[in-house]
């Protein structure tokens, strides 16, 4: 798959601090998840792709275009929604989402057309005429998003898309994310804090911390491959055999505290064969999950490593 | 498309040019402009003395007119020459000084306000053309108030005077044109500079008349206690009345500058000095813009 963004020892420093720090990473993914806690570097990344600060070392590349040289190229395909408020307060939204799309090329006529579709995709048909001054928050996200999607863009930066939202709002926000993902026309890159956002959104994360990388995972590989992960609870007085009898089936296990027993299973083994050992070992099994690696599990172990990089 | 179609789909249509990227940001703010009936108003009402001067060139060229009123020495009374033209001058760019006042504050404030500005630069569009597309605004405002009424005057006397006329005063037609185009770039960049810094429009608008006159006033003070004429520096109308006389002129002056925009004889400072003045206020001008436009905040 082509390559939507490369980072290549790029490093950004603001106000004489570093932000970022050396990146490296090539990211393919059709949706990418920017993934860290505040003051990681997220945003400053989202903001040197579009060529609002100048790397100080290393280059940056969408779509095999250098932000440095290329960065009207690279505006020019991207769709970008802020993390804070942006709006012009005594402007109507669709006013506001045509402009947007004018100045992002879009002949008047087409701007016009699509402001309005825009609107009536994020949900705000009925109050496209009012001055975005009086929208509510959850109605600035919709006009931020509309205004993003309007002209069409082949990338699409989506900064804390469901900051502020009540659960209804999130979950209309992440919906429509994910409406556009499943699309196909555009790859959406996703910066948050929240695990839950990426987790529903993304199939590559891109992990941040103190601006460097602290993890990067590949979530679609990882539900794969964690489809054999099992963790299963038991209750019985052989629970030794029966861990033995798993590993003679060429299981790995991991007990734990009060008969729970992790284990991956070895390509051929079924479930049912599970319980056939388990019968035979006279151990019942209270709970059988399938469990995986969740998106939660790899951010705490990015976090955990001291200096930030794994 | 019809609107009722609830779905994305991508843009593959044409797409416009950087220039008419640029037009967009001056469409949008005429259109705002044309809503205001004040300012309709007062745009208007500038161009009654640029006609009071036509009406005036006609009636000298035409005997009848002169007869017919009962003054046929006014020829005599009203000479069309540099004064007249520094005048109007001096009027036209005064009017220039409200309609910045009043139309600058508003062109970047509200886009700083809510953090708009970083969608403008999230586009092929550079912090350079954003600050040329709001300068337009007020360069095209003010030339209709100030080169363009008054080469058309010039054109007017001239056709009327008889072309060796415009050819002995071509100076005045060059002066018309870029001493207003001096100040419609001091202006421009002061009203958006201000714009920029200064979030509450009326404050704005009320720091253009301060810079204006204030500092007239500021230079006088300078000038009366220091028993110098160097305070001047101090003062924008005569940095630019200076150089107006000058590019009216040359070296034999005559005249003292335009209403509002003084130089008097006697009283001048080198035009060098003029012109780094200028610049000078250019330079802070085009500072605190590039200060203020920017995509992302640094926060230290």
């Amino acid at each position: 798959m082509e390559p939507v963004i490369e980072l290549d020892d790029l490093e950004v420093r603001l106000g004489g601090r570093p932000v970022l720090k050396k990146l490296k990473a090539t990211l393919t993914g059709r949706s990418i998840g920017l993934l860290g806690p505040n003051g990681a570097g997220k945003s400053t990344l989202l903001s040197t792709l579009l060529g609002f600060y100048p790397p100080c070392g290393g280059t940056a590349r969408v779509f095999g275009r250098d932000v440095r040289t290329h960065a009207r190229e690279v505006r020019g395909l991207i769709g970008y929604m802020p993390e804070n408020d942006a709006f012009i307060a005594g402007m109507s939204g669709v006013r506001f989402v045509r402009l947007m799309a004018e100045l992002a090329g879009l002949p008047r006529q087409h701007a016009i057309e699509r402001a309005h579709e825009a609107f009536f995709y994020v949900g705000l048909g009925e109050v496209r005429y009012r001055a975005l001054g009086t929208y509510s928050l959850g109605m600035k996200q919709s006009a931020k998003l509309a205004q993003a999607i309007a002209h069409g863009p082949k990338l699409l930066f989506l900064d804390e898309p469901t900051n502020g939202l009540d659960p209804p709002a999130r979950t209309r926000m992440i919906q429509l994310i994910q409406e556009i993902r499943d699309r196909g026309d555009l790859r959406l890159i996703l910066s948050s804090h929240l695990l839950r956002d990426v987790e529903e959104c993304c199939d590559e994360v891109l992990i941040l911390k103190d601006g460097n990388i602290a993890a990067f995972c590949n979530l679609e590989e990882e539900r794969r491959a964690n489809r054999r992960f099992l963790e299963i609870e038991t209750r019985g007085e052989n629970n030794g055999d029966f861990l033995a009898a798993l590993e003679r089936q060429g299981c790995e296990t991991a007990p734990g505290a009060q008969g729970r027993i992790k284990l991956v299973m070895p390509d051929g083994l079924e479930v049912r064969q599970i319980y056939e050992i388990a019968a035979a070992q006279n151990v019942q099994l209270r709970r059988l999950n399938h469990k995986r690696d969740s998106l939660e599990d790899i951010f705490l172990k990015a976090m955990e490593a001291a200096d930030g990089r794994l | 498309m019809a609107v009722y179609k609830k779905t994305y789909r991508p843009y593959e249509g044409e797409l416009t040019g950087p220039f008419a990227r640029l037009m967009v940001i001056p469409r949008y703010a005429f259109e705002d402009l044309h809503r205001s009936k004040f300012l309709n108003t007062f745009f208007i009402a500038t161009l009654i003395y640029p006609l009071i001067c036509a009406l005036i060139i006609y009636v000298q060229h035409n005997a009848s007119a002169l007869q017919l009123l009962n003054v046929q020495n006014a020829r005599g009374l009203i000479s069309i020459n540099v004064t007249f033209f520094l005048s109007l001058l001096g009027w036209q760019c005064v009017m220039a000084l409200f309609m910045a006042a009043f139309v600058g504050p508003g062109q970047v404030s509200p886009d700083l306000a809510n953090n708009g500005l970083s969608l403008y630069l999230a586009r092929p569009f550079s912090r350079l053309e954003y600050v040329i597309g709001k300068m337009s605004i007020l360069v095209i405002l003010m030339s209709v108030m100030t080169w363009i009424p008054g080469l058309l005057l010039f054109v007017l006397q001239g056709y009327l005077e008889g072309w060796s006329w415009m050819a002995d005063n071509a100076r005045i037609a060059s002066g018309i044109f870029f001493g207003s185009w001096i100040w419609i770039m001091l202006l421009s960049l002061m009203a958006l500079a201000l714009s920029a810094w200064v979030k509450w429009k009326p404050a704005a608008g009320a720091l253009m008349f301060v810079l204006f006159f204030v500092t007239s006033a500021f230079a006088a003070t300078i000038n009366a206690v220091q028993r110098t004429h160097w305070g001047n520096l101090a003062s924008i109308s005569y940095l630019v009345g200076s150089i107006w006389v000058q590019l009216f002129e040359g070296a034999n002056k005559t005249t003292n500058g335009a209403v509002f925009f003084r130089s008097p004889i006697g009283e001048e400072v080198p035009l060098w000095l003029c012109w780094a003045g200028l610049a000078l206020i250019v330079g802070i001008c085009l500072y605190m813009l590039a200060r203020k436009i920017r995509g992302a905040e640094v926060i230290r």
